[in-house]
């Protein structure tokens, strides 16, 4: 079930997992304006979580891992989902996605 | 040998897709290179043996998100240009942020040691016989019926709540009127009229009845006038 695992090994695995995370941070660092690009770094992150609990569920011979993932991939679309909704509901009463611009709620 | 060539192959073609889906200079390469970024993390996950989270990946990820991504992104008419000033200003910052981690990470998971002896027993690991799919299946379904069931609601309540965020009503809408419908009779809408020969539309009074009542606010009260446009006036005249 986990060959393909033991012949890369898990090393590998996690080191991918470790770029895709830092990429994504570097990506909310980057594009500090733009929330649709902050939204697809967020995504990167999410994936980068996932590939690290499919490894670590490969190598430990334990599906609970993989179960994990299954729900933190549902709840990565329900917060990709409501937060585009978010986004596009502040788009068409502002006309603006600048995130520097979202300070309405500022006392 | 073949495993650890795709494996690495896959790798790259992510880590260079993530690579650009920050650096991309147009949102909608970078939610291409998202699209492609997950394709090889479904190989990832492939590899690892987990073909069930391979093909959600596929079918979830890049079927629904990243095309839910793409939607808004070219729906939403955005200066992408004036969003990306301040490149260079934030770079260094997210550049520092970043090293730190990845240098963090990587002495971590260099020093990673597994240890077997405190290893709990396996879930669901099965006698090798089943596939993927099925023990995830069995998994899901008995130990995890409770979680499966909250994450059907998180995406109920998420599915209401991007209808509710997004649903506007606007007045020029034109929705069916069931009651108004069924109130009708051929009277309102259906006019006999002598026709005189050679006479137009216009001076019939238009297409659209009834000039008033049912339907006012779609049809104007008073009959259109032919438009003529101001080269061709010089013809008439």
């Amino acid at each position: 079930m986990n060959g393909g695992l033991q012949a890369v090994g898990l090393g590998p695995y996690l080191t991918v997992g470790a770029i895709l995370l830092v990429l994504g941070v570097f990506g909310i660092f980057l594009n500090r304006k733009n929330i649709i690009i902050i939204m697809m770094s967020i995504e990167l992150i999410l994936l980068a979580a996932n590939l690290n609990l499919v490894a670590f569920s490969a190598a430990l011979g334990d599906l609970s891992g993989q179960v994990f993932t299954l729900f933190s991939l549902t709840v990565a679309a329900a917060e990709a989902a409501i937060g585009l909704a978010i986004v596009t509901v502040y788009f068409r009463n502002r006309g603006s996605i600048q995130v520097e611009d979202v300070t309405m709620m500022k006392g | 040998m073949i495993t650890q060539l795709a494996f690495y192959l896959f790798a790259t073609v992510l880590v260079l897709s993530g690579a650009m889906v920050v650096s991309a200079r147009n949102p909608v390469h970078a939610v291409l290179f998202l699209i492609l970024g997950f394709f090889n993390a479904a190989g990832l996950f492939l590899i690892a043996g987990a073909e069930f989270l391979a093909m959600i990946l596929v079918i979830v990820y890049v079927g629904a998100v990243a095309v839910l991504f793409l939607f808004v992104v070219m729906m939403l008419d955005v200066n992408f240009n004036q969003l990306r000033e301040g490149l260079q200003r934030y770079a260094p910052v997210g550049g520092a942020v970043g090293v730190a981690l990845l240098a963090e990470l990587v002495f971590t998971v260099g020093r990673l040691k597994l240890v077997p002896a405190a290893r709990p027993l396996p879930v669901g690991a099965g006698s090798g016989t089943v596939s993927n799919t099925e023990a995830l299946g069995r998994l899901i379904y008995t130990d995890y019926i409770l979680l499966f069931q909250a994450c059907g609601l998180v995406l109920l309540v998420a599915m209401i709540g991007a209808i509710v965020l997004t649903l506007r009503d606007r007045p020029s809408a034109r929705r069916q009127d069931v009651g108004m419908q069924h109130a009708r009779v051929p009277a309102d809408t259906l006019e006999m009229m002598e026709l005189k020969v050679g006479a137009s539309v216009d001076e019939l009074g238009g297409y659209l009845r009834p000039h008033d009542g049912y339907g006012a606010v779609a049809a104007p009260s008073e009959p259109r006038k032919l438009r003529v446009s101001p080269e061709d006036e010089h013809l008439g005249a």
